[in-house]
């Protein structure tokens, strides 16, 4: 991606070979995982396995984004799974909000005097938030009955909260370490917030049964898991070209001198806070979109969810499959997500050791720890860079200097020819 | 010709050591002019300064034809109204090949959404050629910048620098790490330079002031010491005194 040349008049597909092979591989996996599916094929992969996939091509599209902001310019946040939880409510409200209102329209349809709007608000107020023990909607859910403002929502609360967040930041020119930790100040914020009881999203329950679509209760899951695996493989592959195409021309250029030297750019007359917002916005979106196809596969989200751990996982997702290259954070994200997936479901079979017993779901956590350390300290490529040996792209010499001064910058072992 | 930037009583210091010490200084439009002085006079402070780079204590400075104050201007602003500046150090983008170093800093709408939609027209293309032919880096224009000698890096940022086409050119120390041929060719695409634009050259080399033939000032422990004709202030008691010790 960090290509020489500068974009020929050509389409961005073919200018950067790697676009092409990704939207392969992506349509090849999805034809396949739909022959072998219950849904629609053979019934080898089970639909819960299909969810899982569907999933994590979910997080592979947020570790996209992550790659744009942190690999391509240099911005290491620790929160932008944050946005892929609020973008997550933000679905799941209406979700929950329109299943719930057709049981309630069902069990007052017996009663002898057609229901008032407000007794069917009261019953679907009461059905949600009997949990807190509240039985009022609270503002925040004004627009849940909507599917089309709730799906602006997806993309205009994060999108808000990021340009805000952002806004402040980068005016007071706060960068390195001291973003990372702001970000993760925000999360933490936001899980705390959630987990309230009265902050309106039914506290630590969160929502939930986010799987069944409203009044389509007759199709099974079988189904519904494809049409989200379908639409994630959309999503991902959409981002994909979007993300290529933004790191591709001198936008990408400014973003990746940014990371390297901002106070350079800044003499060349760039306003670099300006640029770092953009893309701290438009990776949130991209954040956000993300949640809101994850979570209707997972079934529930919870404040959990938005824990500031979340989003330091991203940041080992990008960094083990290799910043700074697209494909890299898409292989990182599906590798480790789906290698935790395994050893914390307990499918790994445990080591006995006589005096001990590993067991994964405990050491799982370990051993991620112990590869990021390992992948930072000795293959700063990640797993992307196994693609170098293979295409034979050999690095230049630095002497050991880094591509420039900012702390973001990337390493010198990790740049590509 | 007119007064294109002047600087007044400005000062700065750094947890109270005065770099910079009421410091007063103009140039013209389409001037050249050489800024020497011993190690830690302030020169490179003094070019912090102008773009906007350290915000100074007190002072004044005042540029272009409407006479905008500098103060308070960001550093991106400054370059957009027309300073430009090379670094001390050569500091290009390693990672990106000087085609797409010379495509950055041409005279292009700065803001994210112009930037995000630019295409390189055949203009675009061919001026960057142009500048790459003055620089010597023709036959590396799609090689990664950080491959280059020390001194061709020094030729990017002076291709950066004229790609800018600022309307005032500040220079730190152009000719360190060339040969004397390079040093040569520098000064005359300086002097080039010079006959549609302001440009300030600091540089330690006195054969390479000399080749400029231009106004001298010299700095000292923040402030000027003495200013005009080379040989006029090499012949100046202080000078002597500051660079040859007492
Ligand atoms: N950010 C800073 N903080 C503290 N001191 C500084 C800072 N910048 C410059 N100085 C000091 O101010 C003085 C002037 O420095 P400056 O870099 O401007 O000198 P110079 O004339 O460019 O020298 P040289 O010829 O070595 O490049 C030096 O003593 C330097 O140590
Ligand atoms: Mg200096």
């Amino acid at each position: 991606m960090t290509d020489a040349a500068f974009p020929r008049r050509q389409p961005i597909a073919l200018r950067f070979p790697s676009v092409m092979i990704f939207l392969a591989i992506l349509a090849l996996f999805t034809v396949g995982v739909t022959i072998l599916s219950e849904g629609f094929g053979i019934g080898v992969i089970s639909t819960s396995f299909v969810k899982t996939l569907g999933k994590t091509l979910c997080l592979c599209l947020v570790a996209l984004a992550m790659d744009l902001v942190w690999g391509y310019c240099g911005i290491l946040s620790l929160g932008h799974m944050a946005f892929f939880g609020l973008g997550g409510y933000a679905i799941g409200m209406w979700l929950m909000y329109a299943r719930t209102e057709i049981i309630v329209l069902e069990s007052l349809a017996a009663a002898p005097l057609p229901p008032t709007p407000q007794e069917v608000s009261d019953g679907i107020a009461s059905q949600i938030f009997g949990v807190v023990g509240a039985a009022e909607f609270p503002p925040i859910w004004a627009f849940a009955h909507s599917l089309p403002l709730q799906l602006a929502a997806v993309v205009l609360v994060p999108g808000l909260l990021a340009l805000v967040f952002g806004w402040l930041a980068f005016r007071s020119r706060v960068t390195g370490v001291y973003l990372s930790i702001l970000t993760q100040a925000m999360t933490l914020a936001l899980s705390l917030h959630l987990f309230q009881n009265d902050s309106g999203l039914r506290g630590n329950n969160g929502l939930s049964g986010l799987q069944n679509l409203p009044g389509q209760s007759d199709i099974s899951q079988d189904i519904v898991s494809l049409w989200f695996f379908w639409a994630s493989a959309v999503a991902l592959g959409l981002g994909y070209l979007l993300c290529a195409w933004v790191v591709s021309g001198k936008f990408g250029s400014v973003i990746r001198a940014i990371r390297d030297d901002e106070a350079r750019v800044r003499f060349l007359g760039y306003p670099v806070e300006a640029f770092k917002l953009a893309v701290f916005t438009l990776t949130a979106v991209i954040a956000g979109i993300a949640g809101a196809l994850y979570y209707p596969q997972a079934g529930i989200i919870n404040p959990a969810e938005v824990a500031p751990i979340a989003s330091i996982y991203l940041a080992v997702w990008v960094a083990i499959g290799g910043r700074g290259r697209l494909y890299g954070a898409v292989i990182g994200a599906a590798f480790v997500s789906l290698l935790s997936t395994w050893f914390t479901g307990g499918q790994a079979p445990d080591i006995g050791l006589g005096f001990y017993t590993i067991n994964w779901v405990d050491w799982w956590t370990v051993l991620l720890g112990l590869s990021f350390v390992c992948v930072t300290l000795f293959a700063p490529k990640g797993i992307g860079g196994l693609v170098d040996l293979l295409v034979d792209r050999h690095s230049l010499d630095r002497h050991g200097a880094d591509l420039g001064p900012d702390q973001g910058a990337l390493r010198e072992q990790e740049a590509e020819k | 010709m007119s007064t294109l930037l002047e600087v007044s009583g400005v000062s700065v210091s750094f947890d109270g050591f005065k770099a910079i010490n009421n410091l007063s200084f103009q140039i013209a439009d389409a001037e050249l002019r050489a800024v020497i002085g011993p190690n830690g006079a302030g020169k490179t402070t003094f070019m912090d300064i102008v773009t906007g780079k350290t915000k100074p204590d007190e002072g004044r400075i005042v540029y272009g034809d409407r006479g905008d104050s500098l103060l308070g201007m960001s550093e991106s602003r400054i370059a957009q109204i027309g300073v430009g500046r090379k670094f001390q150090r050569p500091t290009v983008f390693e990672d990106q090949s000087v085609f797409a170093n010379l495509m950055m800093a041409l005279r292009k709408s700065r803001s994210p959404f112009s930037v995000l939609f630019f295409k390189p027209s055949q203009e675009d293309d061919d001026k960057v050629a142009e500048l790459a032919g003055e620089i010597g880096l023709s036959a590396a224009l799609h090689r990664k910048s950080g491959e280059l000698s020390h001194g061709q890096k020094q030729w990017l940022e002076i291709g950066m620098l004229l790609a800018q086409e600022p309307r005032l050119l500040l220079v730190d120390e152009p000719a360190a790490g060339m040969t004397p041929a390079e040093r040569e060719h520098t000064t005359d695409i300086l002097r080039e330079a010079a006959k549609t634009r302001a440009v300030v050259v600091v540089e330690h080399d006195m054969e390479f002031v000399r080749r400029l033939n231009c106004k001298v000032t010299v700095l000292h422990e923040g402030s000027v010491l003495a200013e005009g004709s080379l040989d006029h202030v090499t012949n100046n008691e202080q000078v002597i005194e500051v660079y040859l010790g007492r």
